[in-house]
Formats: C-alpha cells, sequence, structure tokens
C-alpha cells in the first residue's frame, strides 16, 4: 500500500517526506497548496475592438438617458392616471404605471452602473496583500497605557460611587422593557379560567353570525351549516365582541341521526334530532374550522388540514390535531329554540399546560 | 318545401334549371327561418314547467339519462342519491353546469360542457319538481340588487373558508375541492346556496334568505366586475401563488443580478 502511495506521489512531495520521516514508512502530504499564481490576465472584448468598446459606451449612455424618461414617465403617470372616485380600476392603472416608471428609471441606472464599471472602465488587476492583524509591540504598550491614564483621569476604579452608580444605572435602563413585554403576557389569570369559559351559559340561545337572529330546530334542515354564536355577543362593545366570539364561535349541522356514532346516550343528549353544535376552533392551533363537507360529515382546517368527523363525536381522522373539537350541548325550547345545555364541558381550542387541572 | 315543389310541377311540367334553384333555394330559407322562429320563441319564452308536455318530456329524458343510477322512478339505487324533494333548483344546477349526468363516479363531480340545451334541463327539472315539492329555479327579480356590503360578510362567514375570500375556490378533502365561483351564472349560485350539491353544506332560506342570497350574488358579481387595486390577482390564492411568484421569479431575478455583476466582462 505505502509503496504504492509513494510511487504515484508527486516529486515534491517526495522530497519533503524523505528529510523527516524514514522512507518507506509513511506517506506525508503537503500541508498547503502550491500558490498557483494568477489567471493568465484575459483582455475584455471591449479592450481589444474599439468598436466594441464605442457600443458598450453608447449603452451605458443610453441608459442613464433612459432613465431620466423613466422618471419623467412616472411623474407623467401620475398626472394623467389619477386614482378618481376611488375606483379600483384607476388605483390599479395608477399604482401600475407608475411603478413602472419608478422600476425603469432605477433598474436603467443600476445597469447602466453596472455595465460601465464591468466594460467600460479600465480593467487593472490590483494586488492586496493581507497584512498581519497583530499590532506592533510598541502600539500594544501605548494602548495599556492609554487605558491606564483613562482609568487614572477618569477615577473609574477609584471613585467606586460613580462607577457603580454607571453600572446600576446601565443595568436598570432595561427594566421597564421587561416589565411591559411581562404584562402583555397574563398575570394572575388562571389560563385554566381564561379559556374554559365562554359566553355560553345554560339557556343562551344560538343566533346566527353575523345578524344575531336566534335560530329555531326546524330552521335546520338535513345538510345545513349555520354558523353560530351565542345570543347577546352582538350587543357587546366591539373589542369585547371579539374576544368572547373567539372563543364562542359553533359550527351547527344537522344530518340524520342515523348518521351518528356516540360513545354513550349523555353524550347522544346534547344533540337534537340530528342537530349537533361544535366549537369552531381547532384544537391544533386555534384556526376556525368550518369547511364542512355535508357528504361526508369532514370538518377540515384550513390552516394545517385537521380533520375531525362530526359523525363521530368530531374525532381526529387526519392532521395534527390531538383533540376532538368540544362539543356544545343543546336543547330545544318550547317555542322551539335551539338553546345551549351549559357552557362547553372542556377549555376550546389549543392545549395549554394548565388545561388538565 | 314539398308544397312548393307541387305546385311547381302542376304549372308545367318542365323547369328550367335556374328556377328550380330558386325555387329551391326560396324553399330552404322559408323552412329554415320559420324552424328559426319558433325555436327563438322557446328559448326566449319562460318554460312552463308546471305543464303535462313538459314534464312528460323530462320523464323520458329522465329515462334516458338518468335512471341508470337515480332509479326509475328518481329513488335512487346504489350508484346515486334519491332525487325526490330535491327541487327543480337542484336539476337545474347539477345538470345546467354539466355536473350531471356525471362522468365518473369519483368524489367530485366536476363541471364540464352542459350536456342538455336549456330547453331539456327544464324539462328534466319539471320532471323531477313533479315528483315532490323542493326549490324551485329562481326568478330574475330574486338574483339582481343586492347589497355588496352585507354580501361581503355574509360571504366571509358562511362561504369565504372553502370557496376564498375572493371567490378563487379551494381544496377539500380526499381530491375534493370547492369550485371557484368568477364564472358561475347568479342563477346558479344561487342554486346551490338553496340545494346544497355535493360536499356543500344547504343554505336554506332561514339561514340565508332570499335578501342575503342576493347579496351574496351582488357581492360575487362585484368581485368579478371590479379588477384588485394591487395589480396581478395571481388567481387570488393568497399566500400559495403570491409566494410561489416571489420566491420562485422574484428571488430568481436577484439571482440572476447577482451572477451577473459578479461575472467578469466578456
Amino acid at each position: 500500500m505505502a509503496k504504492n502511495d509513494k510511487a504515484s506521489s508527486n516529486k515534491s512531495v517526495a522530497t519533503v517526506a524523505s528529510s523527516s520521516v524514514q522512507l518507506g514508512t509513511a506517506v506525508e502530504a503537503p500541508d498547503r497548496f502550491v500558490n498557483p499564481g494568477f489567471p493568465e490576465h484575459r483582455l475584455r472584448v471591449t479592450d481589444l475592438d474599439p468598436k466594441k468598446m464605442k457600443r458598450a459606451a453608447r449603452i451605458v449612455g443610453v441608459l442613464f438617458y433612459a432613465s431620466i424618461l423613466g422618471s419623467v414617465f412616472a411623474v407623467f403617470a401620475y398626472m394623467f392616471f389619477p386614482i378618481e372616485d376611488g375606483s379600483t380600476t384607476s388605483v390599479r392603472l395608477n399604482t401600475l404605471f407608475i411603478g413602472l416608471g419608478i422600476t425603469f428609471a432605477l433598474l436603467a441606472i443600476g445597469i447602466a452602473a453596472v455595465h460601465w464599471g464591468k466594460a467600460v472602465m479600465a480593467d487593472h488587476e490590483g494586488v492586496d496583500h493581507r497584512h498581519p492583524v497583530r499590532g506592533t509591540d510598541a502600539t500594544r504598550a501605548r494602548a495599556v497605557e492609554i487605558f491606564k491614564e483613562a482609568n487614572e483621569e477618569s477615577g473609574f476604579s477609584r471613585r467606586t460611587l460613580i462607577r457603580n452608580g454607571m453600572i446600576g444605572a446601565l443595568i436598570a435602563f432595561p427594566l421597564p422593557a421587561i416589565a411591559l413585554f411581562r404584562g402583555l403576557a397574563p398575570m394572575n389569570e388562571d389560563p385554566n379560567n381564561l379559556m374554559k369559559f365562554t359566553m355560553w351559559k345554560a339557556g343562551t340561545r344560538l343566533t346566527a353570525d353575523p345578524t344575531g337572529v336566534p335560530i329555531k330546530a326546524s330552521d335546520v334542515t338535513i345538510g345545513s351549516a349555520f354558523q353560530v354564536i351565542p345570543e347577546g355577543l352582538v350587543d357587546l362593545p366591539e373589542k369585547e365582541k371579539l374576544d368572547a366570539k373567539a372563543k364562542a364561535a359553533v359550527l351547527l349541522v344537522r344530518m340524520k341521526p342515523e348518521d351518528y356514532t356516540w360513545s354513550s346516550a349523555e353524550r347522544e343528549s346534547w344533540s337534537y334530532q340530528g342537530i349537533v353544535a361544535y366549537s369552531k376552533i381547532c384544537t391544533h392551533v386555534g384556526c376556525p374550522v368550518a369547511l364542512y363537507e355535508q357528504q361526508t360529515h369532514h370538518l377540515l382546517c384550513p390552516c394545517h388540514q385537521s380533520q375531525f368527523d362530526i359523525a363521530n363525536e368530531s374525532q381526529v381522522i387526519f392532521g395534527p390535531a390531538a383533540r376532538p373539537l368540544p362539543q356544545l350541548p343543546i336543547y330545544v325550547d318550547d317555542e322551539g329554540y335551539l338553546r345551549a345545555q351549559s357552557d362547553f364541558t372542556e377549555p376550546v381550542g389549543p392545549s395549554f399546560w394548565e388545561r388538565s387541572k | 318545401m314539398i308544397k312548393n315543389k307541387k305546385k311547381n310541377e302542376s304549372r308545367s311540367g318542365r323547369r328550367r334549371p335556374v328556377v328550380s334553384v330558386a325555387l329551391l333555394a326560396l324553399g330552404l330559407a322559408f323552412t329554415g327561418g320559420v324552424y328559426a322562429a319558433l325555436t327563438a320563441s322557446t328559448a326566449s319564452a319562460e318554460v312552463d314547467l308546471s305543464s303535462p308536455q313538459v314534464i312528460d318530456q323530462g320523464s323520458k329524458l329522465f329515462a334516458a339519462n338518468c335512471a341508470t343510477c337515480h332509479g326509475q322512478q328518481a329513488q335512487g339505487t346504489a350508484n346515486g342519491p334519491s332525487l325526490i324533494g330535491v327541487g327543480a333548483a337542484a336539476v337545474d344546477f347539477q345538470v345546467g353546469t354539466g355536473r350531471m349526468p356525471m362522468q365518473a363516479n369519483s368524489a367530485q363531480a366536476p363541471v364540464k360542457p352542459v350536456q342538455f340545451t336549456d330547453e331539456q334541463v327544464k324539462a328534466l327539472a319539471a320532471y323531477v319538481a313533479s315528483l315532490a315539492a323542493g326549490p324551485a329555479i329562481p326568478t330574475e327579480s330574486q338574483l339582481t340588487d343586492g347589497n355588496v356590503a352585507n354580501g361581503g360578510e355574509l360571504f366571509r362567514i358562511n362561504c369565504a373558508m372553502c370557496h376564498n375570500v375572493a371567490g378563487a375556490g379551494g381544496a377539500l378533502t380526499e381530491g375534493k375541492y370547492a369550485p371557484e365561483l368568477k364564472n358561475v351564472s347568479a342563477v346558479h349560485i344561487y342554486e346551490a346556496m338553496l340545494t346544497g350539491p355535493q360536499n356543500m353544506p344547504v343554505f336554506n332560506d332561514l339561514n340565508l334568505t332570499p335578501a342575503d342570497k342576493k347579496d351574496i350574488i351582488a357581492y360575487l358579481e362585484y368581485n368579478r366586475a371590479n379588477p384588485s387595486p394591487g395589480g396581478l390577482e395571481l388567481s387570488s390564492l393568497g399566500p400559495v401563488s403570491e409566494g410561489l411568484f416571489i420566491w420562485i421569479i422574484g428571488l430568481g431575478v436577484i439571482v440572476g443580478f447577482t451572477i451577473w455583476i459578479t461575472a467578469k466582462s466578456n
């Protein structure tokens, strides 16, 4: 092996090896590349052919003038394609032509500048040698001296009041930011309380989103899907309304009662003649799940493709969601309106650490 | 045409060729004209869906084209659902958009060239509507003059999750999809909401009132008529097509420029 390697290795390796190692016992690779030198300087076509140089120079010049045209065009576009009475067509034309003008102007400057540098400007190859990073001993000694002087003159070590005060001030400065960011997270609230309870209470009527019109069981024909909010939600102030809706949104569907599989009679009693209500908040990361397929009874989440089987207590049949959607127990009152038996029996939406408490 | 010929023969035994050609042309023009006038009048006139002749015509068409899957009495078979009670609206939508007759028994019945004339579609609808009461085909006044703003809100709440906020359509499970709504006629949109074709849920008149449906149609028509102010829609597919465009085309152009800038001039 070694012999073969040695035979195939080049001459310089052999000479290096022979000085330090006994021949035939090891092969020492050279520890660096041989400097290949610079590649031969290749002249550009513009260096060789005056005609081509002239042409390149003309292109650069023309591009700069074209850029002027682009800028002028943008100004004219602003004048001749005004945004009139908010019509989308005029907005579209306005932005389109102004944008085209500015783009052309800037692009032409850029291309001209690069082409100028590459093809027209003189083509010299220069060498910038790397210099050692370490400073001279004299510089280093002087630097140390300056530090010492600065320490003495400022009194950084001596005047401890100033020094400690400064350090303290710098440490204290980021504290407000930390406090402010901490304030974004829930403070003394138990997330379980926050997440577990929604606007639904025993007897809350199911109403249609966005009108707030109460829904009767007879309105919900087989194959129907209603986007549902609790009664009274529409009367809340805007912010509270959104917060409440984010937790209480419900999808109401009806299919044939015989299409369902129920794990218990109690669970079945949460539905009414094939009408079921499920939380619309995905148990994965909380997207609204409302892509309901009437024939397959599957509910698809558009964010990460979790699929829930409404016919089977909305069990997860595909995707990253870990738990079935919480079901809202419902009943029908004397007037035929759908009402909630209670709030959801578990927190809606994504998992959180304290969820099982 | 035959009458014309007889008349000509009775006057003189022999005809000059020019005369016979002229007569032939006249006869053809006459019959063609009458036919065109007749068909034009039937196309423009509303087909009476309750007339026994139309129902009878529909019944024959049904037996020939639909009964294999839906059963002789539209009672449904293992291959197709019962059509009793689906109403004229469902037939007008399914057959009028070419979805039915279905090309293959697959997850989705796609839109394809319509297989029947408008008259035949209406006859089929009349037949199915005669079996049991069901949603009727909406009239013109139910489709126009909706409130665009309200329609937009209703569309975002009830439709946008599947059909995309701009009505560009979207994917469902196992190869099914919610079709785009940009090229769907107002009457078909209305019928789809009313009847819930395929996997689309039903939006009956108590869920989305006729006025609500009108508003939704107005919103879709507004979208159709007004181009996106932001420039190219890229099929309105949102981050999918926009991301693809900027990552492939946008970044590609930047990479191209970088290579050009650093390459030595020729």
